[in-house]
């Protein structure tokens, strides 16, 4: 692999992705982004997705009938 | 036993929730109804039902797509808290170790379903078929426009099952990587790799989707 991150082909590049995106460092200021639509593309996407889901699934609230289940079958297992 | 007791009454900033609430904002609170609750006090259990029980019935939901399904794994996993909560020793956080609980109880059910899945190993290590593809090559479309959420939720729930439950735990659930590779116990690089082929999955998922609606 080159030592020059601006000189990383888009295999290379994508390959340190999941550790880019998890270390927290911004892959968007990654200087091969700044000269590759593609993978600039990408990464707009990966963010728009986990963006979504962080607005797009909130938690749900199980039914009450759960928690009847449950200490119903705490008191059965206490017999 | 003792006296019934609605979770649904617990003290308002028990009943918080939304996000990651296990980030304690009162951990010395939650400490004591879980050391009450580790002595056999039904009320104390019945309260650590009320903190946590949003976040583990989405997390069953969102595995399994069915909501009487999800209600029984959330029926089992917090049966199986309470036959084990005794032997909590607080070497993680109580919510990664009733996560993890809860996330082996919704394996067990995948793999009663006849999916491919012994291990949360194997839940890890999707078969290479099931991985992303890649984006160098031919020039790619952009995802367009806002993402619908029916759309997102086809798209997890196509996702082989090791690939949804990461992304589940981190985008959705919001916890972070060394969280994830606690319970699932795994290391922090590949809670990070795992998470990142679901999401490269779930944008080629949704640019099918896209494409065949443009299509029709």
């Amino acid at each position: 692999m080159t030592g020059d991150p601006g000189n990383l082909s888009c295999e290379e590049f994508q390959a340190q992705l999941a550790e880019l995106v998890g270390s927290g460092e911004g892959p968007a200021a990654h200087p091969h982004v700044q000269s590759c639509e593609r993978c600039r593309a990408l990464l707009v996407d990966l963010e728009t997705i986990a963006e979504a889901a962080r607005q797009l699934f909130p938690s749900v609230e199980p039914p009450d009938e759960v928690w009847e289940q449950i200490e119903s079958a705490i008191k059965q297992e206490g017999k | 036993m003792p006296n019934s007791s609605s979770p649904t009454q617990a003290p308002s900033r028990m009943r918080q929730n939304c996000g990651p609430e296990q980030k304690p904002a009162a951990p010395g609170f939650e400490a004591e109804i879980l050391a009450r609750a580790q002595t056999g006090d039904h009320q104390a259990f019945a309260q650590l039902y009320s903190v946590h029980k949003r976040r583990i019935y989405s997390l069953c939901l969102r595995m399994v797509g069915n909501v009487a399904e999800a209600e029984d794994l959330t029926q089992e996993a917090f049966l199986q808290l309470h036959r084990k909560i005794a032997t909590f020793r607080g070497d993680s956080a109580f919510s990664t170790w009733l996560h993890r609980l809860a996330i082996n109880v919704v394996l067990m059910q995948l793999r009663k379903k006849g999916l491919s899945l012994i291990s949360l190993d194997e839940a890890m290590d999707p078969a290479p078929e099931d991985g992303p593809s890649r984006s160098f090559g031919a020039p790619d479309l952009k995802l367009s426009g806002a993402i619908d959420r029916l759309a997102l939720e086809k798209a997890v729930g196509d996702l082989p099952a090791g690939y949804r439950l990461i992304f589940i735990l981190h985008d959705v659930e919001g916890f972070e990587h060394n969280e994830i590779a606690s319970m699932l116990d795994c290391s922090i690089g590949n809670s990070k790799s795992q998470l990142h082929k679901a999401r490269l999955k779930l944008r080629d998922a949704l640019r099918s989707q896209s494409r065949a609606e443009e299509q029709a």
